[in-house]
């Protein structure tokens, strides 16, 4: 996957998942502009069919019934591997992660009868490319009632790249307590990582050029399942 | 969001919104163990204080803080101003040590506006004369919308009402309250003594009237303002006695209030002036919640003014 690199690597402090998706920059920032005069549903909708339209070309690399499984299969891999889910927090990164994590806590609950706590985690205040953009609006931090302390946390996010996001929220779980443990469950992992980190649990290896982009699209938020790959558009 | 804060009538009504929905996420911040975030990490921002202040320099101070910036503190007294230097002097002293940000207090409305022509870094205003006080509306603005508008994010304050009371000719609060509420769709009377009242008040975007009794039956928000003793050149009033009678907020005064409505007060207080102390004590009384307000406040506009690009990076 590293030869695949170009040879004009990105300078430190390119953001996960910028280089690729020119289309979610530019979402991010308009909802930040957008966000006081739309709802926030408005926002997703437009929102969702821009993703839709741009990603129009890209092939599809997982459907709908394929992020179920791979779902279901990060679910019984989390059980397996905190000997029941004794202690386990799920905390979604937003938006999409978010969303991932209240699936897996659902299907937990369903394979094992016990309810699974989750809950967000902005790391919008703890990323590196602060200033290379204007300034984002914040999304939701929820930490279950009981808080982390202790606690096996299972970090939970759509796709892994270039691992950035996943140090930010390493950094912003540290002000919240200190768990017992960290895991990082992810959909898709994409390579390119520029950061000593990786995932515990992946729904799918997904091989990819450093051009390429990768959309994860989930019903709550875009009206359908599915994951696509396509190149960057211009 | 924009490179200064000078007045609450620069502010769209988006960006006020944006205000309020990012301090709201950051109101979390207060009750974690850690009390702090890297955001601001090697930003220096001085507070330029040349009227005295405990609230707004404290909130400022601890809003820039817990956003990790560094806070150089400076009041008029025992520096060189006393000894006779111009604002613009101490701007460009400030400028040379690398200030990303300037709050400034000052007597004379439109310091502010003056000082960000001569700086580079981002300047906030927080409080110039009889002019504005934009924080302290969005603070407001915020309580407002904690207390009664469900706290929902993305929402403004339509068709709610509020009523401001007092000394309005003096009161920067009153005037910025008035642009920003009314900005978010609020509906704002304001109530004074004739003598109290700005000459040019029919040109804001609110309403005025003179007897409290009656707007206060139909408020969602009354917000007293205080008597500034000290902004007052001639007798504006007979006395004291007079004022509080017609003027005042009593507990008798409280109980025409509709049963949700809630009672403001930007503080320093006069009690017994403007307002009675089992009023300031009672539960309607926001004047704590808007003190702790104001650094989260703070902290999401500094944040917004700091954190990023900036526009058109």
């Amino acid at each position: 996957m590293c030869a695949m690199r170009p040879e004009h690597e990105p300078s430190a402090g390119i953001p996960e998942r910028t280089a690729a998706s020119a289309g979610k920059t530019e979402r991010e920032s308009k909802r930040a502009a957008a966000s006081g005069l739309t709802s926030d549903e408005g926002a997703r909708r437009e929102d969702a069919a821009r993703r839709r339209a741009a990603a129009s070309a890209g092939k599809t690399v997982l459907t709908p019934e394929e992020i179920r499984r791979a779902l279901s299969r990060i679910a019984h891999e989390i059980l397996e591997r905190t000997h029941g889910g004794e202690g386990v927090v799920l905390l979604g990164i937003p938006t999409r992660g978010v969303d991932l994590a209240r699936r897996l806590a659902v299907r937990i609950g369903e394979f094992e009868g016990t309810p699974v706590p989750h809950g967000s985690l902005d790391v919008t205040m703890h990323r590196d490319d602060l200033r290379l953009r204007p300034a984002r609006a914040l999304q939701r931090t929820e930490v279950p009632p009981d808080g982390v302390d202790g606690k096996t946390v299972v970090l939970v996010d759509d796709v892994l790249f270039s691992g950035r996001t996943i140090r930010a929220a390493l950094d912003a779980l540290n002000d919240l307590g200190r768990p017992r443990a960290v895991q990082l469950a992810v959909l898709v992992d994409r390579g390119h990582r520029e950061l000593p980190i990786r995932a515990d649990y992946v729904g799918k290896n997904l091989p990819t050029a450093y051009r390429e982009v990768v959309r994860v699209l989930l019903t709550e938020t875009d009206g359908e399942d599915s994951v696509l790959l396509g190149e960057r558009d211009r | 969001m924009k490179r200064h804060l000078i007045s609450a009538g620069d502010l769209s009504r988006e960006e006020t919104v944006l205000i309020l929905d990012t301090a709201a996420e950051l109101a979390s911040v207060a009750g974690r163990p850690i009390r702090k975030l890297p955001t601001l990490r090697g930003m220096t921002v001085v507070n330029l204080f040349y009227e005295d202040s405990t609230r707004t320099r404290t909130s400022f101070e601890a809003a820039a803080k817990r956003l990790s910036a560094d806070v150089i503190n400076f009041s008029a007294r025992g520096s060189s101003v006393a000894k006779g230097e111009s604002l613009k002097d101490t701007a460009l002293t400030l400028e040379a040590m690398g200030a990303d940000a300037v709050v400034i207090r000052h007597g004379a409305s439109g310091a502010a506006h003056r000082l960000a022509g001569w700086v580079t870094g981002s300047v906030v205003n927080a409080g110039d004369g009889t002019h504005e006080h934009p924080t302290q509306a969005l603070l407001d603005a915020f309580t407002i919308r904690q207390r009664l508008g469900a706290d929902k994010r993305g929402t403004g304050l339509d068709g709610l009402r509020v009523t401001i009371v007092g000394d309005v000719l003096h009161s920067r609060v009153a005037r910025s309250n008035v642009l920003l509420l009314s900005t978010l769709g609020a509906e704002v009377t304001l109530v004074a003594p004739p003598t109290l009242m700005p000459y040019a008040v029919h040109t804001w975007p609110c309403k005025a009237g003179y007897d409290l009794d009656t707007e206060l039956r139909k408020t969602d928000v009354v917000m007293m303002l205080r008597v500034q003793q000290e902004r007052m050149s001639a007798a504006y009033f007979p006395s004291v006695r007079e004022y509080r009678r017609r003027y005042g907020l009593d507990a008798g005064r409280m109980a025409l209030l509709p049963s949700h409505a809630i009672v403001m007060h930007p503080g320093p207080m006069n009690r017994g002036v403007e307002i009675a102390a089992e009023v300031a004590d009672s539960p309607r009384s926001t004047i704590v919640a808007q003190v702790a307000n104001g650094v989260t406040v703070r902290m999401a506009v500094l944040y917004l003014m700091l954190g990023g690009a900036g526009e058109a990076a």
